[in-house]
């Protein structure tokens, strides 16, 4: 170990220096022990383990073909056209919803920035679509609002229509003409919130007194937002986009519930794929490569989060 | 006179709960057109959640017609019929799993927060982004690994294995917003009290508890919300007797076919506990999900 300067309250008495130290910083260190040797057993652990069975040929309906054999499961993954599909359907998916659900929230936060009637009761209402249980929004999406007979959606259509005189409304099939939109717009609906929470944070944390000098100097409201706020907001953007991004990766409810992955395999994601893989073709050995492959993606996204948590936590530490 | 006031009392009384999260007064007014706007959107996001209560509370014959019937006679039918369909042992769990992991949570972050703030050990921000880190990793990556030793632990269908799981997973948003509410505890009247010879059980009682006090309880809420909502994990390893709310939503649908009325009596009161705890936090619900990064 390195040997900094002591911190000075626990300065040791000159006799025994190194012992008094050790104890000193084995005393601070105690209280943290049982939680950082938790989370070592309970999630570092797992994913060695992910890496050992990842160069198995291992499919537990043949038991007695258990082997090793190297990298060939990552050559399984990085050529199978499933999980192609897969990577590619969950790019599309978490770049969609992070990125509609950013603008939306954008919006939003910036109308709850100022002042109107009711704007406290909007804002708890506006939460709300967060706080449903992820499976129940999955399941309220796909009967309650998307059902092509009874759907929300097409009883309004057809509401509208009849309005109009006309006799009956379209009766669309939206899961099934518009899988991966269907998918979307509920996680949309419910990611809307948490990046309207993020921003409106960044909106009033913004300092009054530049906006106001804006203002004397008579900068138009587009330019007062593009050169005041926007820089502003960037680094609540960046922590919303990759926050955002960790989160919707992961994305298995909604698909598990809404689609399926399907039609075919139009939906599915990678963390679908793999549980498909594990619970239905019981392939340990490539759902495990799948798995790291899935880790390996998200420490690249997660090297940039925790450099943008990692800057504004450096400024709340300096100040 | 009085009775001018007592009719004039409602009304302020009104326009300052309105008031009340305009939390600095010197924020400018959205424009009328802005504000319907502003209210239009809000509704357009509240729909779904008013139509899931709306329908809860309809029978099914009300509840499947096209347009829909928004005047419908309310009943309560549908809760009775989830009650008598033993949806109850499934809140247990979930109360179960969600309220142990969370007291669990609390015991390990917060002395662990206690170690990065106050007595901080060296390389503490090291520390820090360990915790972070193991909060980026998909959980779907570690389910394979955890379902084989679960097995040979003959642990499956076990609250306590679902109790493990997110204690692990909460951790580290715990450690993170612990540490930032408890950073706030000024360090001068620390030092006082360690010259005047306060012992431990003192300057955690008297000086640390009334500033983190507000933390615990935002950070329990948080961890709180992650559990109960959590499905993939509990969806995976439990069969019968350890399934959660999410589990018995899903398997509901199946087992049942589509019973919309009811469908949305389940989804409502399964989501009610996350609902209102999400509104009590609502001033640290922001904190809590950027991790501390955002107040």
């Amino acid at each position: 170990m390195t040997t900094l300067t002591a911190p000075p309250e626990t300065a040791p008495p000159p006799s025994r220096p190194r012992t008094s130290n050790r104890v000193s910083r084995w005393k601070r260190r105690i209280p943290l022990l049982p939680a950082l040797v938790f989370t070592i057993a309970v999630t570092q652990l797992p994913f060695v383990a992910t890496l050992v069975i990842s160069t198995f040929q291992w499919n537990i309906l043949k038991p007695g073909d258990r082997h090793f054999v190297g990298l060939s499961n990552f050559e399984f993954v990085f050529t199978d056209e499933r999980l192609r599909n897969a990577v590619l359907n969950t790019v599309v998916l978490t770049a969609s919803v992070v990125l509609i659900s950013v603008v939306l929230g954008l919006g939003l936060a910036m109308l709850l920035d100022r002042r109107f009637v009711g704007r406290g009761l909007a804002r708890t209402m506006l939460i709300a679509p967060f706080l449903v249980m992820p499976v129940a929004a999955a399941l309220l999406w796909k009967h309650a609002i998307y059902n092509p007979d009874y759907g929300l959606l097409n009883g309004t259509l057809n509401a509208v229509y009849r309005l109009f005189g006309a006799s009956n409304g379209p009766t669309i099939d939206w899961v099934s003409s518009y899988p991966m939109p269907a998918v979307v717009a509920s996680l949309v609906w419910q990611w809307t919130p948490f990046m309207m929470l993020i921003l409106l944070a960044g909106l009033q944390a913004q300092p009054g007194d530049v906006l106001e000098a804006a203002k004397v100097d008579g900068a138009s409201a587009m330019a007062t937002f593009r050169h005041i706020t926007l820089p502003h907001l960037r680094q609540y953007i960046e922590l919303g986009v990759l926050l955002g991004t960790i989160y919707v990766v992961q994305t298995f409810d909604a698909v598990y519930t809404i689609t399926q992955g399907g039609p075919g395999s139009q939906t599915t994601n990678l963390p679908y794929e793999i549980y498909l893989t594990m619970f239905r073709k019981y392939e340990y050995g490539q759902a495990a490569a799948a798995g790291v492959v899935v880790v390996l993606g998200s420490i690249v996204i997660a090297t940039f989060a925790l450099r943008t948590i990692a800057s504004l936590f450096r400024e709340e530490v300096s100040r | 006179m009085t009775a001018h006031a007592a009719v004039a009392a409602p009304g302020t009384r009104l326009k300052k709960l309105l008031r009340r999260h305009d939390d600095h007064a010197g924020t400018p007014r959205l424009s009328p057109g802005w504000t319907f706007v502003a209210w239009l959107a809000t509704l357009a996001f509240f729909a779904p959640v008013a139509w899931m209560v709306l329908t809860s509370f309809h029978q099914e014959a009300d509840a499947a017609t096209n347009p829909p019937s928004l005047l419908a006679p309310l009943t309560y039918d549908q809760y009775k019929l989830l009650f008598s369909r033993d949806i109850t042992p499934f809140l247990l769990n979930s109360a179960m799993a969600s309220v142990i992991s969370t007291l669990l949570v609390l015991a390990l972050a917060v002395p662990t927060a206690y170690a990065l703030s106050i007595k901080p050990v060296r390389k503490w921000t090291d520390v820090m982004f360990f915790f972070l880190s193991t909060k980026f990793l998909p959980a779907i990556a570690a389910l394979l690994p955890v379902y084989l030793i679960v097995k040979d632990a003959g642990m499956l269908d076990n609250v306590w294995t679902l109790i493990v799981l997110y204690t692990a997973m909460n951790l580290p948003i715990a450690v993170w917003m612990m540490r930032s509410f408890l950073a706030e505890v000024p360090k001068e009247i620390l030092e006082a009290a360690e010259v005047d010879g306060a012992g431990l059980p003192t300057v955690l009682l008297r000086i640390v508890a009334p500033v983190a006090m507000p933390g615990l309880a935002a950070t329990s809420l948080i961890c709180f919300i992650f559990s109960w909502n959590e499905f993939m994990f509990a969806v995976n390893l439990t069969a019968t007797q350890a399934s959660t709310a999410p589990v018995f939503l899903v398997g509901f649908i199946t087992s049942e076919g589509l019973f919309l009325a009811r469908l949305c009596a389940a989804a409502t009161l399964v989501s009610l506990p996350v609902l209102i705890a999400g509104f009590a936090a609502q001033d640290k619900l922001v904190r809590g999900l950027s991790l501390g990064a955002v107040k």
